[in-house]
């Protein structure tokens, strides 16, 4: 390894070879580009799917109703179910317990919104003060909506950060300004902002507020919960399916549905989607590691191969070299020598390349459900060393065989 | 110098056994310039391969400076090749991506001598075969007679005690064999040991002695009144 001559020896091989050494090394290089670049995207892809889960409340459980679609005690199907306030307050006097947060929510509708003289087109949303957490809305200005403000039925708002600069350009800022719906004034409190533009759109409003200014009753539209954070993933999805599915029991129960009509009441579980999610990452992590390593494969193969074709190219050679004094070993050692130092320097070319290449367009790459594509650099470093001792490995043998081939037959080669 | 006595060789071929040396016994003395000549299938390149250890005897001892050789592993034999004999083969062998020093220096990188050392001497004995300015063409810009000139001077460099020369006018015209012969016989003169194996009878008259194979066995071995192949040149 450190024979100065040995060196010499396999430099002016290799620069009197040039066109089999590139040709060796190109398919090094691209077996590894092609690794790098394919788990680069598997990490892509599975940020960007935990980044479009991550918008709502990871433990979050959503409730909102449909319509039923079987005869239950006497009563038809297609009855639609509306949830009631009793509902909310009985939910939470049987599981108040397992939650962390709770809102009920309350779609305003048939209203007109204006600030001044425009008319604002967004949704007008009821809920409680708790629903921030829920949404994992991030307070911009101002706060959000608090427990006062749900008891004393304030007439206060809070607005999307993207109203505020599609509306409130003119203003320093909307807080203190008010919104006039459908001739009720409304103080702006707090904005929010949120990772979706979409979910910026939107106009939150105390649930009383809702319910008595707009004449809403006692009616809500959905419920939602979170549950508490806990260590374990697979506790946590235990446990909010567990809510969910007594939840459901318990509202199924209330508005005598049938326990098997699914559609009539639906209670979603954001845990249960996510590890449905986790499993799909994983999946696709595992489809892009099958194709990695098939890459890697056929670049070992394709090593193989010039090593063979290489080997078998120099058998006259190794012949004269035998017969001029030189030892077996001598021979398979600087076959294997030229080729580790080959692949070595090709595989971390293509590792360098292909990361560089990552990491600078990577940040930029806007898809959906793809998100800044890296790859670790261990799991990288690790694949360049596989396929040097693979291309060693597959050198090694071909280069013995022709070491022991006996001289004169070497020698016949032509 | 060599001392051979009682040599088998036989071939399996399938299920039949070739049997192609019956029992050869020779010697050669040093400085001597012997030919061993013999039709194709007499058992001539055998005989030459075994005394290269290129190839293993059946049975039979073999004597080279006075140092028996037999249990030959590859290594051993690679060492034994590289201290005692020079090789020169009617197809030349040169590598051919390396220049004509190089190639001339290779057996002493296998002797681990430096590189420097190692082409200085390379340089030496390509003057010596009138090649120097051509010590940096590659053989492909060389003709046949500069190539064996080239493969003479690579088997001198190590300074072997025999220089064994498989046919090596075979590739070559007669103007060219009788240059390349004279070359032969100056170093010859020089004190070396030199076996050539030739099935041309004026190249085997120009060497001091001529051994005829046949059938495996030694027909006749006579000293021979020496032609110069300078008179042709």
């Amino acid at each position: 390894m450190f024979d100065l001559e040995r060196w010499q020896e396999i430099f002016d091989t290799i620069r009197k070879n040039k066109l089999r050494t590139f040709l060796t090394g190109l398919s090094v290089a691209s077996g590894i580009f092609i690794l790098v670049i394919l788990l680069g995207f598997g990490q892509g892809m599975q940020n960007g799917i935990a980044n479009e889960f991550e918008q709502d409340a990871a433990t979050s459980v959503w409730v909102w109703p449909g319509v039923t679609s079987k005869e239950f005690k006497g009563l038809n199907p297609g009855r639609s179910i509306q949830l009631k306030n009793e509902n909310y307050e009985s939910s939470l006097a049987l599981f108040g317990d397992e939650v962390e947060y709770k809102s009920p929510r309350v779609f305003v509708r048939n209203v007109q919104v204006n600030y001044g003289k425009e008319a604002l087109v967004y949704g007008i949303q009821g809920v409680s003060y708790d629903f921030q957490f829920i949404e994992n809305a991030k307070m911009s200005e101002g706060r959000f909506l608090n427990y006062q403000d749900v008891v004393s039925t304030a007439k206060v708002a809070i607005i999307g950060n993207k109203i505020k600069h599609d509306v409130f350009n003119d203003v320093e800022t909307p807080l203190g300004e008010f919104i006039n719906i459908s001739g009720v004034l409304f103080k702006i409190v707090g904005i929010f902002s949120e990772r979706e533009d979409r979910e910026e759109e939107r106009i939150y409003i105390p649930v009383t507020a809702a319910q008595q200014v707009f004449n809403g009753g006692d009616r809500i539209n959905n419920m939602s919960y979170t549950m508490p954070v806990t260590e374990n993933f697979d506790e946590a999805v235990v446990q909010a399916v567990a809510f969910k599915e007594n939840l459901q029991a318990h509202l199924q129960k209330a508005h005598t549905v049938a326990p098997d009509d699914t559609g009539a009441i639906h209670v979603w579980s954001a845990l249960e989607e996510a590890k449905r999610y986790y499993s799909l990452t994983g999946n696709i992590k595992f489809f892009f590691w099958f194709v990695g390593i098939c890459t890697i494969i056929a670049g070992v193969v394709g090593v193989s191969n010039i090593m063979l074709i290489v080997v078998k190219e120099r058998t006259r050679e190794i012949g004269i070299r035998k017969a001029l004094g030189a030892k077996p070993w001598s021979i398979v050692g600087m076959i294997l020598h030229e080729s580790i130092f080959v692949t070595a320097i090709s595989g971390f070319a293509g590792l360098i390349f292909s990361m560089g290449l990552l990491e600078i367009v990577g940040p930029y790459i806007e898809v959906d459900y793809i998100l800044n594509p890296s790859v670790n650099f261990n799991v990288a470093i690790s694949t360049v060393l596989v396929l040097i001792f693979a291309g060693a490995v597959a050198g090694f043998f071909p280069a013995w065989r022709a070491a022991s081939i006996h001289t004169i037959e070497a020698l016949k080669d032509e | 110098m060599i001392e051979i006595k009682d040599l088998h060789k036989s071939y399996k071929m399938g299920s039949n056994v070739l049997h192609v040396l019956k029992g050869i016994n020779f010697s050669v003395k040093e400085g001597e310039l012997v030919a061993i000549m013999g039709s194709s299938g007499s058992g001539k390149s055998t005989l030459l391969n075994i005394l290269g250890m290129l190839d293993v005897a059946d049975s039979g001892e073999y004597t080279l400076d006075g140092v028996p050789i037999k249990n030959l592993n590859e290594t051993k034999a690679a060492n034994y090749r590289n201290k005692f004999l020079g090789f020169i083969f009617q197809s030349f062998n040169l590598i051919n991506y390396k220049s004509a020093l190089e190639n001339v220096a290779l057996p002493l990188y296998y002797q681990r001598v430096p590189r420097k050392e190692r082409q200085a001497k390379a340089m030496n004995y390509l003057e010596q075969v009138g090649l120097k300015e051509w010590s940096h063409h590659l053989p492909s810009e060389l003709s046949g007679g500069q190539k064996q000139r080239v493969a003479i001077a690579r088997a001198m460099v190590a300074e072997p005690k025999v220089l064994l020369a498989d046919e090596l006018t075979g590739a070559l015209d007669s103007t060219t064999s009788y240059e390349v012969m004279d070359l032969i016989q100056k170093i010859n003169d020089q004190g070396n040991t030199i076996l050539v194996v030739t099935h041309e009878d004026d190249i085997a008259h120009m060497c001091k002695r001529i051994v005829y194979l046949k059938d495996g066995v030694i027909m006749k071995d006579e000293k021979v009144k020496q032609i110069k192949a300078s008179a042709y040149v």
